[in-house]
């Protein structure tokens, strides 16, 4: 019983942060699971190569430098500059998109996003399925609207990779009130990639965005296994000092 | 020079006499470590309060490191924090750790002031070392809230819209209060700046202040212990309490063994989980601010909620407001609210017992729901648990007066 008692505070600690935990999942839209792998370092290198050719035209990512992504994806200097480096730039510098901001915001009518960090502000799933989820939309200036942000001034930049689609809309009606949902896409046209290897091509360009959004996540996960490691040992010859110092006390 | 050595005698005792002729170090010492005496009974509830010297100092260690880096201006705030996060050497693990360090200051004083809940440490002659926790909880929310403005992000800035804005509620003076906290019509660079200013300045001295204080007044009339008891009352023929044991170094190195597993779990947090799932580290604070475009959904930080939770849950915004500020400020008063004959929970009656239950669950109810969207259901939920919150602190001069309490021992209960 009294052991039982002195775990009550650890547990309804453990409690505090379990229900932390729980309260962050959930949202409004379903999202199909990006299932990135951030240790896949080829992957990492096909979504940059991905990214510089298909992305960077528009999107910059401005807090992320060419020789931090090159020192973590294995990349010499050269093949570096030869792969990823388009524009004049130099290594240390960092990722600037080729379209002027101010330019763009007259075409588009907003300027695209900075992506250094919208893995982090969105989520990697959000990206995953709203590059899966343009499909046609007369209405739209650009031809598509998007499943995950209606709305959205993006064009479909990777048309020729996935094709166009179009929504399978199933309909419901709640309280007399009939609303559309799209549960699903057809194409209406094949791009050159089919739907695994596109599924893929996202997937890693996804993953690439959430490696630039922390570029030291991985490095701090390493080194929190060895604080903790050392913390054990220190608190394993704190026990034995207090101890020592308690044993007279009755 | 020979005279003045016959005058004042050749230097004895070396060094120590030589500042405690001139400052009472020694005394010092011994009256607030070696010979401060503590009751041995000590569970590890009563670890929190070294544990919030700890976060205070983290504080202010990882916050000096930061101020090196960080450009209080709206155009470069932003970006200063991913430059820390990025290019800064360690900056990334300075950050996470004075991030990681606002969530734990409130996990480690909320703990801490339960337990004097538990244990009844508020009460005579201790309601002053209350008071001034309770002035420091409240400078510690300021100061959280000042914090939180300086990334610049999306959240920072909408949150703070919603806060400030609250003031506007007061009858008359509300507007122009308003203005006087932002500098400015909107939330902008001078709101900014001079949040920076209360956030490494005037807020850090505020509380080193009130901690100081707030250790000399306990270390005046002597800390309580899980049995409520005065050890002071049983002392032996040496004048040393015998339920007592001397803070250093049974006391240091038993809090030593707590640091260490505080330790442990603050440093997972810091290296696998520092966003703690949008907990810690909110996922719409990694957009920079936009005072064109809401969010989604704007919540504050997570130890902030349970009051906002009552604010949201009442229909006029100047009443939300007044209920806020008295569910802020009514655990100040518990000194004189609980009328227990009785200190610790361990010899009260059921009524105590239950009624203290009822508090910490409607806390974590409108911890939750603060944090949710305020649907119907969830304002309901919220009002309830409201309800719950007030009626603890409100009716306690009542139940605690009638229940029954058990006797207390003599001497404390120890057993190792």
């Amino acid at each position: 019983m009294n052991k039982l008692k002195s775990l009550r505070l650890p547990i309804a600690i453990a409690a505090l942060f379990i229900s932390v935990q729980g309260l962050a999942a959930g949202g409004d839209v379903e999202l199909e699971s990006a299932d990135i792998d951030p240790d896949n370092i080829s992957s990492l290198q096909r979504g940059a190569r991905n990214f510089m050719n298909y992305c960077s035209g528009c999107h910059s990512a401005q807090y992320v430098r060419f020789n931090t992504i090159g020192k973590y994806l294995e990349l010499s200097e050269e093949q570096l500059v030869d792969n990823l480096m388009f524009n004049a730039e130099k290594t240390f510098e960092t990722i600037q998109a080729s379209m002027p901001a101010a330019d763009a915001a007259r075409w588009y009518g907003t300027a695209p996003p900075d992506m250094s960090l919208m893995a982090r502000a969105k989520g990697a799933d959000y990206i995953f399925n709203f590059l899966k989820g343009f499909y046609l939309d007369a209405d739209s200036p650009t031809g598509v609207d998007n499943s995950v942000l209606p709305g959205t001034s993006m064009p479909h930049v990777l048309w020729q990779l996935q094709g166009y689609q179009r929504p399978v809309m199933e309909e419901h009606t709640v309280d007399g009130v009939t609303s559309h949902k799209i549960v699903g896409f057809e194409h209406v046209t094949t791009g050159s990639l089919d739907a695994e290897d596109y599924d893929d091509f996202v997937r890693d360009t996804v993953n690439f965005l959430a490696y630039i959004s922390e570029p030291i996540r991985s490095e701090r996960r390493k080194l929190g296994v060895w604080v903790l490691m050392y913390l054990i040992v220190f608190w394993v010859i704190a026990v034995m000092l207090k101890k020592q110092i308690w044993k007279d006390v009755k | 020079m020979a005279r003045i050595e016959a005058e004042v005698g050749k230097p004895q005792g070396g060094l120590m006499k030589w500042i405690d002729d001139r400052f009472p170090l020694t005394e010092t010492m011994k009256q607030h470590i070696t010979e401060y005496y503590a009751a041995k009974s000590f569970n590890w509830w009563y670890v929190f309060g070294v544990l919030a010297m700890v976060v205070l100092v983290i504080q202010l260690v990882t916050g000096i490191f930061l101020t090196m880096n960080y450009k209080p201006s709206a155009a470069e705030a932003f970006a200063s924090v991913e430059y820390i996060m990025r290019d800064v050497e360690w900056g990334w693990l300075i950050r996470y750790m004075h991030s990681t360090g606002a969530s734990f200051f409130f996990i480690v004083v909320y703990l801490h002031m339960f337990r004097a809940m538990l244990y009844g440490s508020y009460k005579k002659p201790r309601e002053l070392i209350w008071i001034i926790g309770m002035l420091i909880f409240f400078v510690l929310m300021a100061e959280g809230f000042a914090g939180y403005l300086l990334p610049w992000g999306q959240m920072s800035y909408w949150g703070a819209q919603v806060i400030i804005s609250l003031f506007g509620a007061i009858p008359g003076i509300g507007d122009a209060l308003v203005e006087f906290i932002r500098g400015d019509y909107s939330i902008s660079d001078i709101t900014l700046n001079r949040f920076f200013a209360l956030h490494v300045i005037v807020l850090p001295l505020s509380l080193i202040g009130l901690i100081f204080v707030h250790i000399v007044a306990l270390h005046h009339v002597g800390s309580n212990n899980p049995d409520g008891i005065e050890i002071k009352e049983h002392k032996g023929p040496d004048g040393i309490p015998l339920d007592g044991v001397p803070f250093h170094p049974h006391h240091t190195t038993k809090d030593l063994v707590g640091i260490i597993v505080f330790l442990m779990v603050f440093t997972s947090v810091v290296f696998f989980a520092p966003e703690m799932g949008g907990m810690f580290l909110e996922h719409a604070n990694f957009e920079p601010a936009n005072m064109t475009a809401t969010p989604e959904h704007i919540a504050p930080v997570w130890y902030y909620t349970p009051y906002y939770a009552i604010l949201r849950a009442v229909p006029s915004k100047l009443w939300g407001f007044i209920l806020f500020a008295i569910a802020v400020v009514l655990p100040l008063f518990l000194p004189w609210l609980d009328r227990a004959r009785v200190r610790s929970i361990r010899y009260r009656g059921w009524m105590h017992k239950t009624a203290l239950t009822i508090f910490v669950i409607s806390f974590v109810a409108l911890g939750y729901l603060g944090l949710q969207k305020a649907t119907d259901a969830n304002v309901m939920a919220a009002r309830f648990f409201a309800v719950l919150y007030f009626m603890f602190f409100l009716l306690m001069p009542y139940y605690t007066a009638i229940d029954k309490t058990k006797p207390v021992p003599d001497r404390v209960k120890y057993h190792e």
